[in-house]
């Protein structure tokens, strides 16, 4: 194999290092085609039949993309339209290097086999790899290595027969490339000719990204910004301290007026204030940019004005108008400003958002709104605007010129109707970056094939405990069951109790594309009515999922206990289990109160349930905090998923039966990995909240007459339990909810990395999730460091790296915030729906939070809250007095304190179809000029629409 | 941005080669008169100089000579102009010292010093150029020169390196790819009853990949046994027509 091969060295010169490198030029890389007579290949990969039908080019084609149609047109590459395609190792490359989510997303179609792309490994073939000419660009080099490509493989497939009547064609936007490569007789088109020549895929079109020419750019119409200085000359002036780096920050309310965040920890100014168009000059929220401050005299003051871009024309003289408000700020207030300079790193995603026509009819120009109103709008072309008008649609930035008030961008996909639930659904997991896309044919390549069994290599370093009586016990309905459990008596007269968690590390082994897409989707999504699972279904819901009656692979903790629920001694092991019964909550609970069961499930239950009592009492003695927030579980319509009823949570003993072996299994494994791996644990804490966040608390607590103590969190539990009051027993309740506010975010880390891990809220010094793999990547990582330390798997680098864990924690800390969020959005979107249904309700609150010029109300019925504003624009504003000290707000003569109880009306209000929301409004006690009139009066009632709808109804 | 993809989803490396394969291997035998044995040898943009003297009486101390076998002396070393940044390299800094010491294991285990009782081999291998597999290099180089000086062996020593990147193994690491820092193994095997001379890992590996890479460096060993047997061959023709010209004339 050594001999068989041709070699040829190229050398590399570079500064004043000398770099040789060897390259090795090969004659046995293969075409790719299914026709090919010369290569002798096992898998070609290019069809001899081609679906793809083209007015330019009648014969069957492959089509040959160059870097700059991958990385702009990847939208188009990715419908299943398109097949068939030829992918340079040269493209690929320049794409791995300009974009790595554009790269991921090619990887993922090559490794599709219904797409038929195939990467041809041009750089080290003998007869396409080409030399850089002296005086010649990289990027010349690189157009010239894929047009000598292009012309190899169209002598390539007249060599042989049946491929005779194939063609290559290359597709290239850029007019050098296109124009040499005409010269040298290869046929070229370029992506827009191309897609637009397709026969019967006109929609095709609009995806595609408006590119346009640099050179053009300049002489039709004005600039309006000014030019970005180059990235190489921005690090320089960072360097120098001219400018400095930060994040931008657009603001929701004002789209003339950013701040953006500056980066490290020594800079002078932490918040630089951007105001007026140019001065923004096309920087757009999260993207890293290069500010240059202004002089001392033209600092500004942030306005507290509220400005929506509404504007028509491009025109940006009215524009200007608009900045003459924002300099009414007091000077005195000014803050460091600045103008943007350059653009470091754009974080521009695809937008969901709605399409706002233009007024011309025959146009096919139009604004795009984005449902962010941090996002400015995007101006798009497409010839279906009267079909995407009123829809939800996705919308790219291909790029922002320097002569466009906006930027382009391109339509990629309708998503629905507005309003719809399956289109908002997909608009708040988009809006959430919670990626939820099917997964890709890389992805399921790694699962296993069905049917599957366990095989004795799997059975290597595992016990079997297909004997033991485990159950699991979970909420109705639920699939992916992680965890179960057993308790049997010893004969020493101690209890044993086995923990058995879905072993989902041995499924998704490191590195794998399986791996790659849990890492990076971090957590299964819950939201009200569907579930977006962080791996595949096969193994969420089947193979993973410790189901009764089926034999399932488990990570088993298994302690020895005795009967004061002490723990005597700790094993870690894999296992085969088969679960006898997977149960309800409500079902669990029965089996434990009817005194006529006494099977071995029902008596294991039992023990638990006895056990699990005591080390919650131990648990609560050592300060371990239980808060309360009012969770709400809709009653959907079977049929149409309607929400039709609203109903809070219940909590049964079994829940908690269940939370205390998590818990207790999630401390030992804790401990067990950070004794083996100090440096390497993944970790979760909860650090104390700083004590002024009790502040509110406190001071709630003190208007009525109670103490809430707040040293420690054993204080703090102590004396929420104490804070009773016979004649309001709901504000205890309210007391609690309030609690959870003051707390911090609980978040992973890496035991290496940091030095303090307490957990706050459970009153543990240590603590990690072991016990839900299936839903969380944190505990596959847990479950891989377990196996090491107990000698069931595999180590592998990035495991023993804490920069990599510290990454692998950033990654899933975001993912679950961005769960929570999108869980809380789904839930408010249903709570509009079940208001629509509903029309007007007048419906009684407490006071949760008193504001300057509002209340916030929480309806328990709903588990609602709600603000209630006393200032309305166009209105006259009512006499306003707010009190700190005791938190309350006077309202002409009433007077409103904390936990105090209202009444208020709750109305739909429609008015934007993109930002729908339920308004508040208070009803008792009556202020004159503030609570709504009656019914029959709608003179301040914007929830037009619900109102009609409630009348139709009745 | 991107680092350097050290294997594509293709399979090929950076320089174009796949897993298992080599670089290429050129070696001359003989290339010094002076000396008893020597020998020159490129392994892809590596190039090592072996030249072997003795066995010999024992020279300086007397105290080192072992009464039932032959000293080895190895010294390795580096030229200056060897790697791409030019650095003073004395004998003796620590990373010669260590290189010296495997080859001295190497060779006595390979070498039937137990022929040559109170005397001394001297072996001293310079690396030309750097890039990748020195030491590899220079024992491939040094077998060459201890089999042109005509000392016994139990067999040939071949050395190549193997890394694991991507859960595949790579077969003989050129310098990018050592640079990358995954773990890498230096093995140096007698191929015949496949004995192990030397073998040096460097970083972590999980034992259950070390059977995989064990398995991929033997196979390089191997296959670099092949290229020197040829390259002895060769030199063995190449000497007996210069013998034989000469009894003809
Ligand atoms: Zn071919």
């Amino acid at each position: 194999m050594l001999k068989s091969k041709t070699f040829m060295k190229k050398t590399r010169s570079g500064g004043v290092l000398k770099i040789v490198r060897e390259h090795y030029l090969r004659d046995d890389i293969t075409c790719g085609c299914e026709g090919c007579e010369e290569c002798s290949q096992e898998n070609p990969v290019l069809q001899l039949e081609t679906v793809l039908q083209s007015s330019l080019c009648t014969s069957p084609h492959y089509l040959l993309p160059d870097t700059n149609v991958l990385l702009h047109q990847v939208d188009i590459l990715e419908d299943p339209i398109i097949q068939n395609v030829i992918v340079l190792q040269t493209v690929l490359q320049e794409v791995r290097s300009r974009s790595a989510p554009v790269y991921k997303r090619i990887r993922d179609i090559i490794n599709n086999s219904e797409k038929y792309f195939y990467t041809f490994t041009n750089e080290h073939h003998r007869d396409t790899y080409i030399e850089q000419e002296r005086g010649e660009t990289a990027n010349d080099r690189n157009d010239r290595a894929i047009r000598t490509a292009a012309k190899w493989y169209n002598n390539h497939i007249k060599k042989s027969k049946n491929m005779a009547h194939l063609q290559v064609l290359l597709i290239t936007n850029d007019r050098k490339n296109m124009e040499k490569a005409l010269e040298e007789g290869i046929v070229a088109y370029t992506c827009e000719e191309y897609i637009k020549s397709l026969v019967a895929n006109p929609e095709l079109v609009d995806r595609l990204a408006a590119v346009f020419d640099e050179k053009n750019e300049i002489e039709s119409g004005k600039l309006i910004f000014s030019e970005h200085v180059p990235l190489s000359k921005l690090q320089q002036g960072i360097k120098s301290s001219i400018y400095v780096q930060g994040t931008f920050r657009a603001s929701r309310d004002n789209y003339l007026e950013a701040t953006v965040w500056v980066h490290g920890d020594d800079t002078e100014h932490k918040e630089i204030i951007i105001q007026g168009l140019r001065n923004l000059n096309r920087a757009m929220h999260e993207d890293v940019v290069a500010v240059e401050l202004l002089v001392k005299e033209n600092w500004v003051a942030p306005s507290s004005v509220v400005l929506q871009d509404d504007e028509e024309s491009d025109d940006i003289e009215s524009t200007e108008e608009k900045e003459k408000i924002l300099k009414t700020g007091v000077q005195a207030n000014a803050k460091p400003s600045g103008k943007i300079v350059g653009i470091i790193k754009r974080n521009w995603r695809p937008y969901c958002g709605m399409l706002a026509r233009s007024q011309i009819k025959e146009s096919t120009r139009h604004l795009f709104t984005p449902a962010d109103r941090r996002i400015p709008r995007i101006r798009i072309e497409t010839r279906q605007a009267s079909t995407l008008e009123g829809q939800r649609i996705i919308v790219a930035i291909d790029g922002w010129p320097k002569n466009s008030r906006y930027p382009n961008g391109h339509f990629v996909k309708n998503l629905g109707t507005a309003g719809d639930k399956e289109t908002e659904t997909e608009v708040l997991l988009l809006e959430h970056d919670v990626p939820h896309q099917p997964f890709s044919q890389a992805v399921l390549s790694f699962l296993p094939k069905m049917p599957w069994s366990i095989t004795p290599q799997d059975m290597k370093h595992r016990i079997n405990l297909r004997h033991l009586y485990v159950c699991s016990v979970d909420p109705p309905g639920c699939t992916d069951i992680d965890d179960a459990l057993h308790c049997r008596e010893l004969e020493n007269g101690n209890l044993e109790v086995g923990v058995h968690i879905a072993d989902v590390s041995h499924f998704i082994r490191p590195g794998t594309a399986l791996d790659q897409e849990s890492a990076n989707r971090g957590t299964t999504v819950y939201l009200c009515e569907k579930r977006i699972d962080m791996v595949p279904e096969l193994l969420s819901s089947n193979l993973c999922s410790l189901r009764s009656e089926v034999d399932r692979l488990a990570f088993s903790c298994i302690w020895e206990i005795n009967q004061d629920a002490q723990i005597i001694n700790t094993k870690f092991t894999k296992s085969v289990i088969n679960s006898k019964a997977s149960l309800t909550y409500a079902e669990a609970q029965m089996r434990i109160d009817s005194p006529t069961m006494n099977d071995e499930i029902t008596k294991s239950l039992r023990l638990l349930n006895k056990l699990a009592k005591i080390l919650k009492r131990r648990r609560i003695d050592n300060g371990a905090l239980t808060l309360s927030s009012p969770e709400v579980r809709f009653h959907l319509d079977s049929e149409t998923h309607d929400p039709i009823d609203l109903q809070t949570k219940e909590l049964k003993e079994t829940n908690s039966m269940v939370e205390e072996f998590m818990l207790l299994a999630n401390i030992s494994v804790a401990q067990k990995i950070y004794d083996e791996f100090p440096e390497y644990a993944l970790l979760r804490k909860h650090p104390a909240p700083p004590p002024a966040n009790y502040d509110i608390l406190v001071k709630a607590a003190k208007s009525k007459d109670l103490e809430i103590k707040t040293d420690s969190a054993k204080a703090l539990a102590d004396s929420l339990d104490k804070a009773e009051s016979l004649a309001f027993p709901y504000l205890n309740t309210l007391l609690r909810i309030l609690a959870t506010r003051c707390m911090m975010q609980a978040v992973y880390f890496c035991s290496g990395l940091d030095n303090d891990f307490h957990h706050y809220g459970l009153a543990s010094p240590i603590y990690t999730h072991f016990t839900s793999p299936i839903r969380r990547y944190a505990d596959v990582i847990v479950h891989r460091l377990l196996a090491v330390a107990v000698g069931a798997d595999t180590t592998y680098p990035d495991l023993m790296d804490k920069h990599k864990a510290a990454e692998i924690c950033k990654n899933i800390n975001f993912r679950h915030k961005m769960a929570q969020y999108s869980q809380r959005s789904s839930v408010a979107f249903h709570t509009q729906l079940f208001f629509k249904t509903k029309g007007i309700l007048n419906e009684e609150g407490y006071i949760l939070f008193v504001r300057k010029n509002a209340i916030v109300v929480l309806i328990p019925k709903f588990g609602l809250e709600g603000t209630v504003f006393f200032e309305e624009k166009d209105k006259v504003k009512p006499n306003l007095v707010y009190n700190d000290e005791i938190p309350s707000l006077k309202v002409e003569n009433s007077t409103f304190y904390m936990f105090d109880k209202v009444k208020v009306r709750i109305t739909l209000d429609a008015s934007n179809l993109q930002h729908q929301k339920i308004r508040m409004a208070l009803v008792e006690p009556e202020i004159p000029g503030i609570t709504p009139l009656t019914k029959s009066d709608q003179s301040n009632s914007k929830g037009e629409p619900a109102l009609k709808k409630s009348k139709l109804d009745k | 941005m991107a680092g350097l993809e050290l294997l594509s989803d293709q399979g090929y490396r950076v320089d174009g080669r796949k897993a298992g394969e080599l670089r290429k291997i050129q070696a001359r035998m003989g290339v010094f008169a002076q000396a008893d044995g020597s020998a020159y040898i490129e392994q892809g943009n590596t190039k090592a100089l072996a030249v072997v003297y003795g066995p010999h009486e024992i020279r300086g101390s007397r105290s080192k000579t072992l009464h039932d076998r032959a000293v080895v002396n190895c010294q390795y070393s580096m030229a200056t102009f060897s790697t791409g940044e030019r650095k003073r390299r004395p004998h003796g800094d620590r990373k010669s010292t260590e290189m010296t010491l495997h080859l001295k294991q190497t060779f006595e285990a390979a070498i039937l010093t137990q022929l040559y009782p109170r005397s001394q081999i001297d072996i001293y291998v310079q690396i030309l150029q750097a890039d990748g597999g020195n030491y590899c290099t220079c024992v491939n180089a040094a077998t060459l020169a201890i089999i042109d000086a005509g000392i016994p062996m139990r067999d040939y020593v071949c050395a190549c390196s193997a890394g694991f990147i991507e859960d595949t193994p790579l077969a003989d690491l050129s310098y990018v790819e050592e640079a990358a820092g995954g773990p890498q193994l230096a093995l140096a095997l007698l191929p015949k009853s496949d004995q192990i001379a030397l073998l040096e890992m460097n970083s972590r590996l999980h034992e259950d990949h070390l059977e995989r890479v064990m398995d991929a460096a033997t196979k390089a060993c191997k296959d670099v046994y092949a290229v020197l047997d040829q390259a002895v061959k060769e030199h063995l023709q190449e000497v007996s027509a210069m013998l034989g010209d000469r009894g003809m004339a």
